[in-house]
């Protein structure tokens, strides 16, 4: 396989970002987008993939217990909730694998509380429970965390308003343009319809956000078993295959 | 595969960062007790390349400084060159990644410890590639920083000549000597009158 590109050799081409899949910077219904998303149009960028590969450094710190929430901060037990499990592949657009990506995670406790310093919730914290994890995905392009269900909480956006339960995902992807910060929901939750991160979103393309609920995951007496795929810009072959 | 991916396979979307990444994306940095794999310095001792920091602060539509955004930097060394794997990127004492919020300084600054990129390509002006995520942003953005000492490097760049002339300054980073250190400051407009050019990448 050939080495990483070096410029002006023969580039790999990124795929396009599918604007049609993704929210609109400003969106009525989330009141935080109307003074920080960009107004003037984004301008194109044609630049080569060699400076856009992802960032080498740090996959080389994931601790054993990284992408265990349910032990990467226990304290005197475990954690309260219900357990379960989160698992999935990560794709590139042309159905491959993305292999040895970082996977970050972070959410709220069982009670819809974060650890955030910011988060004023009246809902306990858990002692036992961080709500961040890591991981790297393998040669098929899977990632795995075991965690405890997160609760839904209230936010100001507008009156009554609720965050469905949620938990925030952050990829690299093979470049530096492929990256994704997303959001995972749970199947069948009520919140979802009233949710402007979720109506936000196009339509269409929502179910992409919502995992599904799998009892071949499932592990008996043990935990629930989620599935979550995920699908990143790819480019027309995979120059880093040797890492 | 799961089934709205069986079915409707795509691209996944994006959705904000939120206003509570910091225990999950930079730990360290807002002091909680859990490791970041990226922070903000990108450039070791051993790195090539003028040792510089690079700092700035993040406006919203309305001038107020955020408080809740994170800034990743993308950059080659001194040399123009990036690691290519991690023993590499040890050997060198460059990491060509840094993260940043910009919740822990009283200013509200991000500030990343590294080295001036060198250029990439003949042709090209030397830049750093950066990601900017915050609350209320749906996508992240994709922006570049210049150097203001590169005038003529930026003048045959074409990924800078294709930005509108009067919009050209709000990719150029300032630079600042003082007591011997050198300091670039580049702040982000997400919006306004010098909104920061935002790249399709």
């Amino acid at each position: 396989m050939t080495s990483p590109a070096t410029p002006g050799a023969a580039l790999p081409k990124l795929d396009p970002r599918d604007w049609e899949s993704h929210p609109k910077y400003i969106y009525s219904g989330y009141k935080s987008t109307a003074k920080r998303g960009p107004l003037q149009p984004l301008i194109p960028l044609k630049a080569s993939l060699g400076e856009l590969q992802q960032p080498v450094y740090g996959h080389s710190s994931i601790g054993e217990f990284d992408h265990d929430l349910t032990r990467n901060a226990r304290r005197n037990g475990e954690p309260i909730g219900e357990r379960m499990i989160l698992t999935g592949q990560v794709f590139d657009e042309r159905r491959r694998p993305v292999r040895n990506t970082l996977v970050e995670l972070w959410q709220a406790n069982a009670s819809g509380r974060y650890v955030h310093k910011v988060d004023q919730h009246d809902a306990p914290l858990d002692p036992n429970f961080l709500g961040a994890g890591r991981c790297l995905t393998d040669d098929e392009g899977r990632y795995r965390f075991l965690t405890i269900k997160p609760g839904a909480y209230p936010w100001g956006n507008h009156p009554n308003a609720w965050r469905p339960q949620h938990i925030h995902l952050s990829l690299f992807g093979q470049h530096f343009a492929s990256r994704l910060v997303t959001q995972m929901y749970f199947p069948g939750d009520p919140l979802l319809q009233y949710d402007p991160m979720v109506t936000g979103t196009p339509e269409k393309y929502r179910n992409r956000l919502i995992a599904d609920f799998s009892l071949d995951i499932t592990e008996p007496d043990f935990a629930l078993g989620y599935q979550f795929d995920i699908v990143l810009r790819g480019a027309d072959e995979t120059p880093f295959e040797n890492r | 595969m799961m089934s709205a991916q069986e079915t409707n396979f795509g691209q996944t979307p994006s959705q904000t960062v939120g206003p509570y990444f910091a225990y999950g994306l930079t730990a360290t940095q807002y002091g909680y007790d859990f490791d970041q794999p990226f922070d903000a310095t990108v450039a070791l001792d051993a790195a090539v390349g003028e040792r510089i920091r690079l700092e700035g602060r993040v406006f919203d539509g309305d001038g107020n400084a955020i408080f809740d955004a994170m800034i990743e930097i993308s950059q080659p060394d001194g040399e123009g060159r990036y690691p290519q794997s991690v023993e590499d990127a040890q050997a060198r004492g460059f990491r060509a990644f840094g993260r940043c919020g910009t919740g822990t300084d009283a200013q509200k600054r991000f500030v990343f410890h590294t080295v001036k990129p060198g250029a990439e390509a003949p042709g090209e002006a030397p830049h750093i590639n950066v990601i900017v995520t915050m609350r209320g942003l749906l996508l992240h953005a994709f922006t570049r920083i210049y150097f203001s000492d590169e005038a003529a490097a930026n003048a045959e760049d074409a990924v800078l000549q294709s930005v509108p002339a009067a919009r050209r300054p709000t990719l150029i980073a300032q630079r600042v000597e003082q007591d011997g250190a050198v300091l670039y400051r580049f702040d982000i407009h997400m919006q306004g009158a010098n909104e920061t050019v935002f790249f399709d990448v």
